[in-house]
């Protein structure tokens, strides 16, 4: 690519966007921080309240156990769906009239409003007449997701890697058709075996998709609200109120405003953090050298 | 045909839920409510009738009686908003892309890594200060609230998928446009514009796709004029008790414009994604 | 290390060809001796790479045998056959140094970690990259990374053949030469049979020692450089190599002489065998020159290339093109042209008459 020129009036072009996004982002952010450093007692009356609500959440087990339940579930369905994913991806044509048909039916889930997703589970996972409970209650499980924490935490996973695995698929796919014919059969001729294959050539290739992919899925069920909302409105008990949930409870729920901003910012940077963290984990190797 | 065992036992996987929600779209409360049945013993299109029937109204027409016209107008209001978001993030995103691919200035990196971040903000902790702002400029329950708040995620994605095409098109092409004697808007929009066209179809796609799919913000943001298709159904669904089918042919009524939107971009979708970067 | 065969071979990418048409390679049989180094020179979509694709395996021809020495390979898989290729576009392995590039075919093979070590250093030292062992591969030039590709070949001493696949597309002009002039190198100190597909005339008749033509499917000429120069044996060679290529003039055969617009254009051997459809009396622009007798043509246009000037003339309909040293005077207006007796040939239907098939 041939070197970028120096423009500052590039700027102007960037403008609207700047405009809208800074609106949006900005003037909320400020809005969170504001309630965040202060006390109030009702009348629209505010008094500065210093660090108090961050040290509070922090501090708090309401905050702790929905975080860790929030670390659970995303590690649990990262792990779940990124290699399911790849091995999908793998296990797919590079070229035929059904692959368009695949990729098609493979994103649907992903073009379905999340309150939908969650009714449809709900729907499917009802113990009497769902079909998922129903069938696993006729195999001999007993399985109640409205009442046992694990079924529970099953479904919402279920549904989740149903949810969002066909976008890792989607990802690695991409990464794998833009490999060139020649790789594979340079590895035929080295005598490279299947494993060989996927570990030098296409995971390598796979690299950037899937730190996409990895970062998406990180962030998305990180923030997830409306499908357990919908699904399990966070219980039974609080087994399963995520951060999310927890927070819109505080804010809407109790109006406790305070605390909640407090927990919104931490909320905030711990994503940014994570996702950080990531990014720079799996660039790491990028550009070395010279 | 041993390799597509995996892809098919996914696809099923996957269809199984879609499968339950249509079949229970076409039964009758009762058979519902009787028991566990796999196929509809008594088909009905009562449910899908109840939804469909408010349709007059949307064009000026005589709604039957007893028919409730907010179902129709949760899926006016929901294609509204997500098609006006659709082209605000495109047309803001378009030229912003071409800067970001083409240009270095003052602060560029940092603005591009700071756009990302916004698709990092949990929509949960900006529904309260949503509210009030849109509030507070007298846009609550407006379409073009929620376009807005949407842009919060939608810009950043459409930017950074656009600048990916953009960064493909080799700078030649500019060059040899203006030795043309291409003004830049004309060469902008007659040449530029058109080569990045399954560009801006892969960011339109992923733009409706966000806008569509996103319930808190728009639920958040609105009352009744702007109401999205997805309250509908979460308040229809909560306050006259289980009305299963009902809820099961919204559902699959929902899934029809997303379903036509993958269609049209079938062949651009596994491309799109590999042309983003990071 | 073997003599390679080609047997009978047919090729064609549909499932149930019928006509000629259908096959991407015509019947082909030929020889390579051990340890030669071997041009396969056509255009693009001549055959030459389905070619390449038959001898290393990745395709199994739709009919024929390969042999390796007195082995039939046919349906053996690439990593069985014991052979190394080079693409167009280099294909090295990212993630690792150019050790481990190095080293990867025989680790695949099970190899003892000394002797990996061993070989990989001897290699290195060959295609000049010792000090370059430890960098990751990723970061290389193209040039290198070619190098590289060549090297995981030569790594292995069981290796029959070496294939190029138009190794140098996407090497910088500079730097072709260099290349090539290793290769060339290489090869004398190795002494491996190497096959080398391009599509350009410069690198195939620099490089080998025996250049394979082909043109649409069909083996149209095999010899070395100076052969397929001196005497081509199909119109194709002739227009193909050289520049500009061979004059063609449409002709009557009558009783064993050539006529070319009722004037006898004495022939190769005096006399010719040609019949068929299409006579074309063929000759090189080098093997053309100005006398005071002879064919009448006008001249058209004259082109500086350095050292010798390329002249277009024109009789009747046909343009006879030839070199003029500098120096030389070129008449202006009508001229007239003398053939070389002995590089003068007749073409009956593209293949030269003495050996049409």
């Amino acid at each position: 690519m041939a070197a970028k020129t120096e423009n500052q009036r590039a700027w102007f072009f960037v403008i609207p966007v700047i405009l809208l996004v800074a609106f949006n982002a900005i003037v909320p952010l400020m809005t969170v921080v504001n309630y965040s450093v202060q006390e109030t007692f009702g009348n629209n009356q505010f008094f500065w309240s210093g660090v108090t609500w961050f040290e509070e959440t922090l501090k708090s087990e309401r905050f702790q156990a929905a975080l860790g339940r929030q670390l659970l579930f995303t590690a649990i369905i990262l792990a779940i769906e990124i290699p399911l994913g790849i091995a999908i991806a793998l296990s797919m044509p590079r070229s035929g009239p059904w692959v368009s048909v695949c990729l098609v039916l493979m994103s649907l889930p992903l073009l379905i409003p999340w309150n939908v997703v969650g009714s449809m589970w709900n729907i499917f996972a009802l113990p009497d007449i769902g079909l998922l409970g129903y069938t696993l209650n006729a195999m001999g499980f007993n399985y109640d997701y409205t009442q046992q924490p694990l079924a529970a935490w099953a479904t919402l996973i279920a549904m989740d890697v149903w949810h969002w695995t066909s976008l890792v698929v989607l990802l690695s796919y991409a990464g794998l058709i833009s490999i060139p014919d020649a790789y594979y059969q340079a590895a035929k001729i080295d005598g490279a075996g299947k494993w060989a294959v996927f570990r030098h050539i296409q995971l390598p290739k796979m690299k950037r998709v899937l730190t996409i992919a990895i970062l998406l899925r990180f962030m998305d069920s990180f923030m997830i609200y409306t499908e357990p909302f919908v699904l399990t409105g966070g219980g039974p008990g609080n087994a399963t109120t995520f951060l999310s949930i927890d927070l819109v409870k505080k804010a809407l729920g109790e109006f406790d405003l305070g605390p909640a901003a407090a927990m919104s910012l931490i909320y905030f940077l711990i994503t940014l953090l994570v996702s950080w963290l990531f990014y720079t984990v799996m660039m790491r190797n990028e550009g070395e050298e010279s | 045909m041993r390799h597509w065992l995996i892809p098919t036992l996914y696809i099923v996987f996957l269809m199984l839920p879609i499968y339950w929600l249509l079949s229970m779209s076409f039964k009758t409360t009762n058979e519902i409510l009787g028991g566990f049945t796999f196929f509809p013993q008594t088909w009905t299109l009562e449910n899908y009738n109840a939804i469909l029937c408010g349709y007059p109204d949307v064009i000026g027409g005589k709604v039957p009686a007893g028919c409730d016209v907010s179902w129709i107008w949760g899926y006016v209001n929901s294609l509204t908003y997500v098609t006006l978001n659709t082209i605000i993030s495109i047309a803001v995103a378009l030229p912003a892309a071409y800067a970001f691919s083409r240009y270095k200035f003052l602060g560029d990196k940092h603005l591009f890594f700071w756009l990302l971040t916004n698709r990092m903000a949990p929509p949960a902790v900006f529904a309260l200060p949503f509210f009030q702002l849109y509030s507070s400029v007298n846009l609550f329950d407006t379409h073009i609230a929620v376009a807005l708040a949407h842009c919060l995620f939608n810009i950043p994605l459409a930017v950074w998928i656009l600048e990916g095409f953009m960064s493909s098109i080799p700078k030649e092409l500019d060059e040899t446009a203006y030795v043309d004697g291409y003004s830049f808007s004309s060469f902008f929009f007659k040449i530029f514009v058109p080569n990045i066209g399954a560009g801006i179809g892969v960011a339109a796609f992923f733009c409706f796709m966000f806008s569509w799919v996103e319930l808190l913000l728009a639920k958040t943001l609105t009352a009744v004029d702007a109401k999205p298709i997805a309250a509908t159904m979460t308040k229809t669904a909560s306050s006259s008790g289980y009305e299963l089918g009902l809820l099961a042919a919204a559902g699959c009524l929902t899934i029809i414009p997303g379903a036509i939107v993958i269609w049209f971009v079938r062949n651009y979708i596994a491309k799109g994604f590999a042309m983003g970067r990071v | 290390m073997a003599r390679i065969t080609l047997d009978n071979l047919r090729h064609s990418y549909l499932p149930n060809p019928k006509s000629d048409e259908d096959y991407a390679l015509q019947q082909i049989d030929l020889e390579w001796q051990d340890g030669g180094a071997y041009a396969l020179l056509g255009p693009s979509g001549c055959g030459k790479s389905t070619l390449l694709n038959i001898i290393s395996g990745l395709i199994e021809p739709t009919q024929g045998r390969i042999l390796f020495g007195d082995v039939d390979v046919t349906n053996v898989p690439p990593a069985a056959r014991n052979i190394a290729q080079v693409f167009q576009f280099p294909v090295i392995y990212d993630t690792m140094t150019v050790y481990d590039n190095l080293a990867f075919p025989l680790r695949n093979r099970g190899v003892g970690k000394a002797q990996v070590d061993a070989r990989v250093r001897e290699i290195a030292e060959m295609i000049d990259m010792t000090d370059m062992l430890n960098r990751r591969a990723a970061n290389l030039t193209p040039d290198n990374k070619q190098k590289i590709s060549m090297g995981r070949g030569l790594v292995r001493d069981d290796v029959n053949v070496i294939m190029f696949d138009e190794p140098l597309t996407v090497i910088d002009p500079h730097l072709k030469w260099k290349l090539r002039s290793k290769l060339r190198e290489l090869h004398e100190r190795i002494n491996l049979t190497m096959i080398y597909v391009t599509h350009d005339q410069t690198e195939a008749l620099t490089f080998a020692d025996q250049v394979v033509v082909m043109d649409e499917g069909v083996v149209v000429q095999i010899g070395t450089p100076v052969e397929l120069f001196e005497r081509p044996t199909h119109t194709f060679v002739g227009h193909f190599i050289g520049s500009p290529g061979m004059n063609l003039l449409p002709c009557e055969v009558r009783e064993g002489q050539a006529f070319f617009h009722d004037s006898h254009v004495p022939v190769e051997g005096g006399k010719t065998s040609a019949a068929g459809s299409r006579l074309e009396i063929g000759v090189r622009p080098e093997f053309v020159s100005f006398a005071s007798e002879g064919l009448s043509v006008d001249v058209v246009k004259i082109t500086d290339a350095g050292r010798h000037r390329i002249v277009e003339t024109r009789a009747g309909d046909t343009a006879i093109k030839l070199f003029v040293d500098d120096g030389m005077s070129i008449p202006e207006g009508t001229a007239h042209l003398a053939f070389d007796q002995n590089r003068t040939r007749v073409y009956a239907d593209g293949w030269l008459a003495e050996e049409s098939r």
